[in-house]
């Protein structure tokens, strides 16, 4: 029997190998969304005057919400950019032909791979001042939302570090040699013959990490950054904090995520496939 | 004083000359751990010599060629190339690989490039020459190697001997004084050996000093102008392509040359 379902199994693969996410996924779940809505807003006409029903109070509160969805959008470019330009310096340093760059900088890749994510934050939250001197000498005060942008690119970074050191070594070594015969330097070689056969294979991965690294975001709002959820939770609480609230309100910033999430996905195991195939 | 000593030295080069030979090898040895695959290896070679070196696989040949422009090093011994000593710690590797092309079985064309950037890449960024200047040599090259046409290809798009040509092509744009071919039809289909060893052969035809491996011993017949037959790390036997082909004097050589003509 087991054997059976396992050849089964085996008989699609390429529909199951990659991230698996497919389209119909997205409709049975914007299906789910439809439903509870109507639901919770059959539910709601039955609430009485003087308190404004859950959806009503979700679309007064809408614009502040979207306005703090708009600064998780900010700090996952912010955090990626970041975080591709340290990750990619970082991955080229693990294969540097000096022992000490190389120990150094797989030691600050593996740091930040392997620390959870909170962890850094309030790490990051604690250790940097919270004010920052101008070269004029003028003090500003570092807002709290770009604190939490650095402390998300950093184990986007560990991670781009170690696609780009895996990329690097997936370069056949017929390359190396043949740049080496034509009296390139190793770094002419890296630049114009290794990195940039890197780009390629390297794409998906950084998007799915650029995925993953928005959808952190949110925790940013343990600190007080004013981004979706914790928009969110403070309409909430502005509306009267009623139990029917949570539903509706947390089912919203699902889709909001979702919306934007969801094509990346879809995109990136298109790339996936086709550079699995083209290669 | 050391560093007066070590100047001297490096001048060495400069009393090369051109009645020498361009390629001097004496007594290398190589060492893959314990493994002695190259067991004291001398051989000269002269201005637009065209040499030879086969044998059974496994027995150093391409060891031996790749050692010549330092892809690998040498544990005893000594390579000159016009003068310069490969075994030196201090060579100018760069300074060595610019006299020494070198083209490899696997081809090896970048693949992210067209087969004119492919010939045009090392000129521009080694010899730093103008672009328009290497422009003009890349398209004669790609030419010269019978492949007008292909100029915007890139290398997916071409067959292995087409391939196989743009890296002649990539390695003739140095301007070397001495080409390494390294097994550069085994890989090949049957068909398209003969278009690559056609251009190898109006290379040698031109003067160029090539030095190559291979199993192509009809090839190596025709164009040699000295075979050296290797077997476990040392060379047996070496004379002209006639002598060697038909009257070889070890038996090793006698029985590999049974098997392979």
């Amino acid at each position: 029997m087991t054997q059976v379902r396992t050849e089964t199994g085996n008989a699609r693969p390429a529909q199951y190998a990659l991230s698996g996410v497919s389209w119909y996924h997205g409709a049975i779940l914007l299906l789910g969304f439809v439903i509870v809505f109507a639901a919770v807003h059959l539910n709601s006409r039955e609430a009485d005057a003087t308190n404004l029903s859950a959806l009503d109070t979700l679309s007064l509160w809408l614009p502040f919400i979207l306005k703090g969805f708009g600064l998780n959008l900010l700090m996952s470019f912010l955090a990626m950019a970041i975080a591709t330009v340290l990750g990619v310096a970082l991955g080229i340093a693990q294969v540097s032909q000096l022992g000490v760059v190389r120990v150094a900088s797989k030691f600050v890749t593996h740091l930040f791979r392997n620390a959870p994510w909170l962890v850094i934050l309030f790490t990051v939250m604690y250790l940097l001042p919270v004010e920052a001197t101008l070269w004029g000498g003028e003090k500003v005060i570092i807002p709290d939302w770009i604190k939490a942008t650095f402390a998300f690119s950093l184990p986007v970074m560990g991670n781009i570090s170690e696609i780009v050191r895996g990329a690097i070594n997936s370069i056949p070594t017929g390359q190396w040699e043949s740049a080496e015969g034509l009296a390139f330097t190793r770094r002419q070689t890296m630049v114009h013959i290794i990195l940039p056969q890197c780009i390629k294979r390297s794409i998906p991965p950084w998007m799915n990490w650029y995925a993953l690294l928005t959808l952190a975001t949110p925790m940013a709002s343990i600190l007080g950054v004013h981004e979706a959820v914790g928009n969110a939770q403070a309409a909430m609480e502005a509306g009267g904090g009623r139990p029917e609230f949570l539903l509706p309100f947390y089912l919203f910033l699902l889709c909001l995520f979702f919306a934007y999430i969801y094509p990346i996905a879809l995109w990136t195991r298109k790339l996936e496939q086709k550079y699995a195939v083209s290669h | 004083m050391l560093s007066l000593i070590s100047t001297m030295e490096g001048n060495v080069p400069r009393s090369w000359t051109p009645g020498m030979p361009i390629v001097s090898l004496r007594d290398v040895r190589k060492f893959y751990g314990s493994l002695e695959v190259l067991k004291g290896i001398s051989l000269d070679v002269r201005k637009g010599e065209v040499i030879c070196i086969i044998g059974p696989s496994g027995s150093g040949k391409s060891t031996l060629i790749r050692c010549i422009n330092g892809l690998n090093g040498i544990q005893h011994g000594s390579i000159r190339v016009e003068g310069l000593e490969v075994n030196d710690p201090k060579l100018d590797v760069l300074a060595l690989r610019r006299k020494v092309g070198i083209v490899f079985q696997q081809y090896n064309l970048f693949p992210h490039k067209t087969a004119l950037e492919n010939v045009m890449l090392a000129p521009l960024l080694v010899l730093k020459e103008p672009r328009r200047q290497v422009e003009e040599r890349a398209r004669e090259l790609i030419s010269k190697v019978k492949l007008q046409g292909k100029e915007n290809s890139y290398p997916g798009e071409l067959s292995g001997g087409q391939q196989q040509r743009v890296a002649i092509a990539r390695s003739l744009a140095m301007c070397p004084d001495v080409m390494l071919f390294d097994e550069v039809t085994a890989a090949l289909d049957p068909e398209t050996v003969k278009e690559v060893l056609v251009t190898i052969k109006q290379l040698a035809s031109e003067g160029m000093t090539c030095i190559l491996v291979t199993h192509e011993m009809g090839f190596a017949r025709e164009v040699a102008d000295h075979v050296y037959f290797t077997d476990g790390g040392v060379i047996v036997e070496h004379g002209p392509p006639s002598e060697l082909f038909n009257d070889a004097k070890d038996p090793r050589t006698r029985r590999f040359l049974s098997q392979v003509l």
